[in-house]
């Protein structure tokens, strides 16, 4: 099987025509052999101390025999009251909060909820510290989509190994943030109008180094795991969402576009300077894990396209708004909506104001907890194995999930 | 052929055990407690107070102002202000802090009493060597081993002290100017 030109395949630009393949399957196959002969339900609790449950996650599952016939997740166990927080502290106070979120990509959540303040408060951006964050953002869903594809990996049954090529290459970006940001993950990088301190043009060649050798791990990797036949067979028509279900359930992010809905806010919403930049968004053609594994692959080699355009047109300059004031902030009274395309979807903060230095309302809109309201249709017909894989593919971090 | 995608895994996986004994850029390993990396500049972990002349007491540069025990998003910072002023290290009467308490059990390294700090009173520290036995009164950071001197402060931060320094010294002068 010709798998590159199955990558080529899955990145289009433009809307469907709806002419994609089906392929046709079959579920009563699956079940035939499974069936207990009692007919008696077996539930089962997964997690939370589950070690493929990416944190505290915890699911009651009903098998028959060993499919999946009723799933019902259970979630709350790493709850710390995030939006009431936020709603008792102040607007600069909020921010370390948000690295919290979710701990993988703390940069692209401080932009999030950098930009539904600057849009409250009406504060502008100097030039250089748009480019930063587009660069810092980038970078953040590299290590993400990177990490993703090891722990789903690891998930499969390929113990260690690609998780810890994953983590090597995370690793080095995970010190360019230490190096900037004073921290490996939880950055706290990024102010309302700007970000709080400059990249020198030693860390950019730091940068510019990292991400030259980067290509060369996603080639390492697609080898690893994209013509793997056990891969193949664990992912290939597993777990399939289609278009409407994922429209009507909210669905954003990598897995709405691999169900094949060309819907990037990169390109919809046009934040920061994205309309600056040339970039394609790939689409998948199915919408099983094994899509949803791919458009990672694919999205890092979009996201590399973009920072070596980034390190090319950044510009010198002041990275800080010099008229805000950080201490005793106080926005105007009105609401904001802030949302960003982060690695796992669209992330966003909406804030209301009464004029005091707390928001009146701090609410949070995490991706990673809407795109698993659907476990269960993924899951309905596939075996205990499988629902690993598909929560893998999902792509949950508690921290966001449960805030 | 099934399989192949296997082999050429494993293939993968063949080059990349071999390279990690031979390429230079793969050889990253960090003998830790022997060994040691040099932390960057920006690295921060812990806040601490920094003291101009060589006694701690008299040149903190702290006046109690209670800035950074307001904006401390987890609470962390306790002070108490002194009843009686004193002259600082420029030789203004100033207050200064009877108590300073910083309980790092609950601080969470996010730099904002070091952003609000209108005196430059307070700095971020690169000690993570922190781990103790007992939970409490060990983790609880008096007066006493938060000040540390403007000379260390320069050892960790050699780029960030300098500007500091400079931007004290503008001030200073422009103060003279006045009076």
């Amino acid at each position: 099987m010709n798998m590159s030109s199955r990558a080529e395949r899955s990145v289009v630009e433009g809307p469907r025509d709806g002419t994609s393949p089906v392929i046709p399957r079959d579920p009563s196959t699956a079940l035939g052999m499974t069936t207990r002969l009692d007919g008696e339900l077996l539930e089962v609790s997964m997690g939370p101390q589950h070690p493929s449950t990416h944190g505290v996650f915890r699911m009651n599952v009903a098998l028959d025999g060993e499919t999946v016939v009723k799933l019902k997740p259970v979630f709350g166990y790493l709850h710390r009251n995030h939006e009431k927080i936020g709603e008792n502290t102040s607007y600069l106070g909020s921010m370390p909060y948000t690295d919290r979120l979710d701990y993988f990509c703390s940069l692209t959540n401080n932009w999030a909820y950098a930009l539904s303040v600057e849009k409250l408060a009406g504060i502008e951006v100097p030039e250089r510290a748009e480019y930063l964050r587009i660069i810092l953002a980038e970078l953040t869903r590299l290590q993400n989509h990177a990490s993703l594809l090891g722990f789903l990996l690891s998930d499969m049954g390929a113990w260690g190994t690609p998780l810890m090529y994953a983590f090597r290459e995370r690793e080095k970006i995970l010190d360019l943030f230490e190096s900037l940001a004073g921290s490996r993950m939880m950055c706290d990088y990024m102010r309302f109008g700007g970000c709080r301190v400059d990249a020198g043009p030693d860390w950019i060649g730091r940068a510019k180094k990292v991400l030259d050798a980067f290509p060369r791990f996603l080639d390492e990797f697609e080898k690893l795991l994209v013509s793997n036949e056990i891969v193949i067979a664990r992912t290939q028509h597993i777990g399939k969402l289609t278009a409407d279900l994922a429209i009507s359930a909210g669905i954003t992010g990598p897995m709405l576009r691999a169900s094949g809905v060309n819907y990037d806010l990169r390109k919809v919403d046009g934040y920061g300077f994205y309309p600056r930049f040339k970039f394609r968004v790939p689409l998948g053609d199915h919408g099983d894990t094994y899509d949803r594994l791919m458009m990672r692959v694919l999205e890092m080699r979009e996201s590399i396209e973009i920072l070596k355009q980034a390190f090319e047109q950044i510009p010198a300059g002041p990275v800080m708004n010099p008229k805000v004031k950080l201490r005793s902030f106080r926005p105007p009274v009105g609401e904001a909506y802030g949302r960003i395309e982060g690695p796992k979807g669209e992330l966003g903060f909406y804030l209301i104001s009464d004029g005091s230095s707390n928001p009146y309302r701090y609410r949070v809109r995490p991706p990673s907890f809407i795109n698993l309201t659907i476990l269960e249709d993924l899951c309905l017909g596939h075996t205990v194995a499988d629902v690993m894989v598909i929560l893998g593919s999902v792509d949950i971090v508690m921290g966001e999930v449960d805030r | 052929m099934i399989g192949i995608g296997i082999l050429s895994g494993m293939a993968v996986t063949l080059r990349n055990f071999v390279g990690s004994y031979f390429e230079k850029d793969r050889l990253i390993t960090v003998q830790y407690p022997e060994e040691r990396e040099t932390l960057p500049e920006n690295y921060r972990n812990f806040p601490f107070l920094v003291y101009d002349t060589d006694d701690a007491a008299a040149g903190l540069r702290c006046v109690a102002c209670k800035i950074c025990e307001k904006e401390c998003p987890p609470q962390c910072i306790y002070i108490v202000k002194s009843d009686d002023k004193k002259p600082d290290y420029m030789g203004k009467l100033q207050l200064y802090p009877k108590v300073f308490d910083i309980d790092i059990s609950v601080c969470m390294s996010c730099q904002i009493c070091v952003e609000v700090c209108p005196f430059e009173a307070i700095k971020m520290d690169k000690v993570f060597e922190l781990s103790c036995r007992e939970r409490f009164d060990t983790l609880l950071m008096r007066k006493e081993e938060l000040s540390k001197s403007n000379i260390y402060y320069h050892k960790i931060h050699p780029v960030e002290a300098a500007e500091v320094d400079a931007n004290l010294a503008a001030a200073a002068e422009a103060k003279k100017k006045k009076a």
